[in-house]
């Protein structure tokens, strides 16, 4: 963001360092996240104060406790909805948002929907392991077909939502999908997510080693193909856009695969704001518009 | 007995009942006297019946009162639900060429008005409303001036032709009424005094915008959809983001969001929308992020019945979030309450970051009331709490949100100010906000936390004034209720007085913290105890028994949808006083 370019603040890894370290098995993708989250505000120089990471509930959920940033641990599923909250009464700050498959698209998914056709200016990092982890795993809204989980034993049976599909259904104006792997590849997409006014999303294959066997490190790499690496894409072609969504199988699209910047971000949209933030705004109504709003009622 | 002439307006929905309700509030306002409107309706946009009732008068009206003076019936089925309330002296102002009246009781005076002579009812569809509404006037004493100026006031948009029309229309009525109608015998007097006519919504939204509301957020749930009405038509010039949420789950988060950026945040709902809430609550509670909730109770469970009162939801406020938390609950008494009531919870509410619930009903959040100006104080006092909204000058790092302090109350940084990163979360945490998967807390760490919650209770119990006892000290009855009842348990009380049963009023305000010593200290001398509500199982009853060992010696309960007029309850004391039974269900004689 611009408006957090402050010139005296020299933004270092060391300042961004959480209170604790993180508590993910060894080997868990989410470090990969939180590291490319602190290379990109980094890269960015965005000062800690000014970012508010947000979370709901699961592993993923964990990361706001493992950032310097402001932080907000939310309930299960209502990070996104908290977020819009923040970002509205504050519009100055840079609003992540951080969790996982299920808190984002099970029981979150209602504001997933709404929070993309507002279009927020925030950055939603769905940490996507496929499962379940916190719970020590169940079938999550992204295990594939047959998986066999302590939910499902015998293998799910329900087909799994395609988050990159949704998202273009539901008007987000920036959709990537990254791999945790791929260090320097998602350290892009985040700080591009970051300087998006708007909503972006950000789907991360984050494997689980815990719990999830089927779909690893081994198993993404080699299927996984950077949208960056085909000259021919068009991530501004919606129609082309969601073609790529539906790739599953030997080959899996990663990188950014929409963007419209034509759309205004909630705030910009809504004229309250334009004198400013809520949260600099006078408390007091004037009395002459407070006299206004009672000599209607006589 | 004070002067009060009420008037009562019935027809189906889309048929133009609220117009002529408008119109009559607005002069008897500008006349300087009392309102209070109560409209008796279903939820359906055309058909079915609603029936709205107008009481006014010199003296405060606080309820909808017993007696109909002036019945406007706008169909057939109207006439035939009301006409037989009507008792001597009062009249029927009625279409002559579509109604056809029943019998009426002695007394009752039917004034049937040929519409289709009066007026040009091809052109105008609802002449027979402002006919009557002529009639109305000239029968109840009042100019016609008065009434050309709202009508032009209310169609100047349509131009001078419509207006002009309307104006026509009326007058027809008025003279038609002057020459063969009986006037009543009190023409309605003038006072100096000049109010505002406003709906609890209204009030509590205004309240918001007084007390600093920056953000409101809302899914539309009737009978709380007024607030968001009134906040969205008026945001942009009050400086409120208003945002009509997906629903009541993600509107008490993003309030609670908002909030902890640091503004006052507002949301409001009825009971379906309060049950999603309920978790955050205890989102609020534990991150210590305050937010201001108002319930707008109506009859329950379930979807209940959307258009109908009820103070059914104390328990659902009293059990709502899992786990002990400080809070403060309170229910305004009256319209004008509801305005004042939202700065003081959001005081309580900043001052110790916790959630403040307003609990109000159908009754109070749609009814309407004459409000005196200078009880809506805009600039009433805003405290804020312990918030740092800037780096202060002899911070040395070391920030610790959640600090343990003898009141409970940590210094609340909002983000944005440098140096007081922190993470505020809904699972337990240390002084410093670290929780992580329980592995940071140990039983020392979440009892010290748990304790340093809930000292705010005694300070919150500190803030919060004991209730009082209101009427004559020396009383044969004393009627307790709690919020909305007020006004009528008070007319009642008056009632019973000058028949000869001296009878005064505990009305509780603050539910949470309940001031229970205070109160007990109140009754334990009183001769006869008697719990007023609106709900099947005595809802209030049951919370002062567990709070504080306190049965009183009747109870009064209504839970058939209408709220209690005031000969519901003075009926029942003498027949409680007289021996028969401690539980009276009066039956609701208006039927909608």
């Amino acid at each position: 963001m611009v408006t957090a370019l402050v010139p005296q603040w020299n933004v270092t890894m060391a300042d961004l360092k959480g209170k604790v370290d993180p508590d993910w098995c060894p080997g868990c993708g989410d470090f990969g996240v939180l590291a490319a989250v602190e290379k990109a505000l980094v890269e960015l120089q965005i000062p800690n104060h000014n970012v508010v990471t947000i979370s709901g509930i699961g592993c993923s959920s964990n990361f706001p406790g493992f950032i310097n940033t402001y932080g907000m641990h939310t309930l299960h599923g209502r990070a996104l909805a908290v977020a819009t909250g923040v970002k509205m009464a504050n519009h100055d700050l840079t609003v992540l948002v951080t969790g996982g498959d299920g808190d984002g698209f099970g029981i979150g998914g209602n504001h997933f929907m709404h929070t993309m056709r507002r279009n927020v200016d925030l950055v939603y990092i769905v940490m996507d392991n496929q499962i379940y982890g916190l719970t020590t795993g169940q079938t999550s809204p992204t295990s594939r077909v047959g998986m066999k989980t302590k939910s499902m034993p015998f293998g799910n049976i329900e087909a799994p939502v395609n988050p990159i599909s949704m998202a273009l259904a539901a008007g987000a104006t920036f959709i990537a999908r990254g791999f945790s792997g791929e260090q320097k590849h998602l350290t892009g997409l985040i700080k591009q997510g970051i300087q998006h006014k708007g909503f972006s999303f950000l789907d991360i294959f984050s494997p689980c080693v815990t719990y999830n066997h089927d779909n690893t490190y081994q198993w993404f790499r080699p299927r996984v193909r950077k949208l960056e690496d085909d000259p021919s894409y068009d991530p501004a072609d919606w129609v082309a856009a969601m073609e790529k969504s539906l790739l599953w199988g030997d080959e899996i699209p990663i990188g950014k695969f929409f963007e419209r910047t034509d759309l205004p971000a909630l705030h910009a949209a809504e004229p309250v704001l334009d004198a400013g933030t809520l949260v600099q705004s006078e408390n007091r109504v004037p009395s002459d518009i407070a006299r206004s709003f009672v000599e209607e009622l006589m | 007995m004070k002067q009060t002439f009420a008037i009562s307006i019935g027809g189906a929905a889309g048929q133009g009942v609220a117009t002529p309700g408008d119109i009559f509030a607005k002069i008897f306002s500008r006349r300087g006297l009392h309102v209070n409107a109560y409209n008796a309706y279903q939820s359906i946009i055309r058909g079915g019946h609603t029936f709205l009732t107008i009481r006014t008068g010199p003296e405060k009206v606080t309820n909808m009162g017993d007696r109909i003076d002036l019945l406007i019936p706008l169909n057939q089925d109207s006439i035939d639900r009301h006409l037989g309330l009507l008792t001597e002296g009062a009249a029927c102002v009625y279409n002559a060429d579509t109604i056809k009246p029943g019998a009426a009781a002695t007394g009752v005076q039917l004034c049937p008005l040929p519409v289709s002579e009066l007026a040009d009812i091809t052109r105008n569809k609802v002449a027979q409303n402002t006919l009557a509404v002529g009639a109305a006037l000239s029968m109840a004493g009042v100019g016609f001036q008065a009434l050309e100026e709202v009508l032009t006031e209310q169609f100047k948009k349509k131009g001078d032709a419509v207006v002009a029309e309307n104006v026509g229309i009326a007058r027809a009525g008025y003279e038609y009424a002057s020459a063969n109608f009986k006037p009543f015998p009190r023409p309605l007097p003038m006072t100096e005094n000049r109010y505002a006519v406003m709906s609890g919504n209204i009030a509590m939204a205004m309240g918001g915008a007084a007390a600093g509301v920056k953000f409101y957020c809302a899914y539309p749930m009737s009978p709380s959809t007024g607030v968001l009405h009134w906040m969205a038509a008026h945001a942009r010039r009050a400086g409120i983001m208003v945002r009509q949420v997906e629903d009541e789950i993600g509107v008490v988060n993003m309030a609670i969001g908002a909030a902890h950026a640091g503004v006052r945040s507002m949301c409001a709902t009825s009971g379906g929308g309060f049950a999603l809430m309920s978790e955050g609550l205890g989102l609020s509670a534990m991150m210590e992020t305050p937010v201001v909730v108002i319930d707008c109770q109506r009859a329950g469970p379930s979807t209940g019945v959307p258009t109908k009162t009820e103070q059914g939801d104390l328990w659902q406020m009293l059990g709502a979030a899992f786990g002990d938390y400080p809070r403060v609950i309170a229910c305004p008494l009256d319209i004008g309450d509801s305005f004042k009531i939202i700065a003081e919870v959001f005081n309580i509410a900043d001052r110790f970051q916790c959630p403040g619930i307003v609990l109000s009903d159908l009754l109070l959040s749609e009814g309407r009331l004459s409000v005196d100006p200078k009880d809506l104080d805009f600039a009433p006092r805003i405290d804020r709490g312990e918030l740092i909204t800037a780096p202060e000058a002899n911070a040395n790092g070391g920030y610790k949100r959640y600090k343990i302090t003898q009141s409970g109350i940590s210094p609340r940084a909002i983000p944005g100010v440098a140096g007081y990163t922190h993470t505020a979360a809904s699972d337990e945490h240390d002084e410093d906000g670290v929780l992580i998967s329980d592995e940071f807390t140990n039983p020392n760490k979440r009892r010290a936390m748990m304790e340093k919650r809930m000292r705010k209770v005694a300070g919150i119990t500190a803030a919060v004034p004991s209730p009082e006892l209101w009427g004559p000290p020396d009383a044969d009855v004393t009627l307790i209720g709690w919020g909305s009842t007020k006004g009528v348990i008070e007319e009642a009380c008056e009632i019973l007085t000058e028949q000869g049963i001296p009878a005064n009023q505990l009305q509780i305000r603050w539910l949470v913290p309940l001031h229970g010593d205070a109160i007990v200290n109140i009754l334990k001398d009183a001769r006869r105890t008697i719990i007023v509500e609106n709900n099947y199982s005595g809802q209030f009853a049951r919370y002062l028994r567990s709070e504080t060992s306190f049965v009183p010696d009747g109870y009064i309960r209504k839970y058939d949808g209408e709220p209690f007029m005031p000969h519901h309850i003075v009926d029942a004391v003498k027949e409680q006083l007289s021996g028969n039974g401690t539980l009276s269900v009066p039956e609701h004689e208006v039927l909608v």
